[in-house]
């Protein structure tokens, strides 16, 4: 039982669990949205006072932020104590671009750099230009964007799409554009510093 | 008491998260550059799963566990709002590979970095609430 959770999961076996997490929050009358954290944070640090935008009952998101705690919790247990047996096994031609734009291979299994790499995740990338760029510049992106759309992958491409929203299918596109754009156009600029 | 059950979700969509490899820098590229059905196949089911069942649950009438209304509100429509901020969103997640999620995930997980996104993302969620008046909604 062990290893064959430890094992990668199949796509499809992952994606029903994603939709199960969506029920049992909505059963537990709360919704799947985790950037809503990300507001919640700023009004717990003190942003109410100057802006309206976070002038809120921070008390109130109380359940989402244990729900991200306990994604805290579940990434510190899926990867000291069911630790995969080999690394992602990604497709052969991301692996040869990758490489073709000094990005190594995923790393051995049970390394942090089996699922991110070395060159830019590593502690002391932090304080180059490319870890800025990569991690000061793209966590801005996420969080200024994610609330102007007003949600992220858990709220608009999970729990907005399976209602059938159209502002989630057009914040997905969204979100493609703007992926496509930084993987395919900035990404390998960036990688050359 | 209550609340830790929202602690046990939370703790389950990390292992989920750390199981379909959705924490993946290198499945997001795979993802951008249509090398892989992978991440599609996740998210996919996910969507297709979850419309059956809220359509389901619309049928039947099922409630949250206190009797409330399953909180499915309708968002409303506009065009920039959601197109400039999703893009803004897409160029953050192609990026550093991780959405709000997985970026609590890795965490966990010792990349230390990833508190470097954190921090900014919640930089970035500070300064639209300064200059949301300015934007297009």
């Amino acid at each position: 039982m062990h290893e064959i959770i430890s094992q990668p999961w199949h796509w499809s076996v992952s994606g029903l669990a994603i939709a199960a997490v969506m029920f049992l929050l909505l059963y537990a009358g709360k919704e799947f949205g985790v950037s809503s954290n990300l507001r919640t944070m700023c009004t717990i640090a003190g942003a109410g006072k100057r802006y309206d935008f976070f002038d809120i009952d921070w008390r109130a998101q109380t359940w989402n932020l244990l729900f991200i705690a306990g994604a805290v919790i579940g990434g510190f247990l899926a990867f000291y104590f069911f630790p995969s047996p080999h690394p992602v096994q990604l497709s052969s031609q991301t692996v040869d671009y990758l490489q073709a734009v000094g990005i190594a291979a995923p790393g051995p299994a049970g390394t942090p750099w089996s699922y991110v790499p070395v060159e830019l995740f590593a502690v002391d990338r932090i304080f180059t230009l490319r870890g800025f760029l990569v991690l000061v510049v793209g966590g801005f992106l996420i969080g200024f964007g994610t609330r102007w759309a007003g949600g992220c992958t858990s709220g608009h491409a999970i729990s907005g799409l399976a209602n059938l929203q159209l502002p989630s299918l057009l914040a997905v596109i969204g979100f493609f554009i703007g992926g496509l754009v930084m993987s395919w156009l900035v990404l390998p600029l960036i990688l050359q510093f | 008491m209550r609340y830790l059950i929202y602690l046990t979700i939370g703790i389950l969509f990390g292992f989920v998260m750390t199981k379909s490899e959705a924490i993946s820098w290198f499945r997001i590229q795979e993802m951008f550059r249509f090398e892989s059905f992978h991440m599609y196949g996740i998210i996919g089911t996910a969507v297709f799963v979850g419309a059956i069942g809220v359509a389901v649950a619309r049928r039947f009438g099922i409630h949250a566990y206190d009797g409330s209304d399953l909180r499915l509100k309708p968002k409303d429509f506009s065009i920039p709002r959601y197109l400039y901020g999703g893009i803004i969103f897409g160029l953050g997640w192609a990026i550093t590979g991780a959405c709000p999620g997985p970026m609590f995930t890795l965490l966990g997980q010792g990349i230390w970095a990833i508190g470097v996104v954190i921090l900014s993302s919640v930089f970035g969620t500070f300064v639209y609430g300064a200059v949301r008046d300015e934007l297009p909604h």
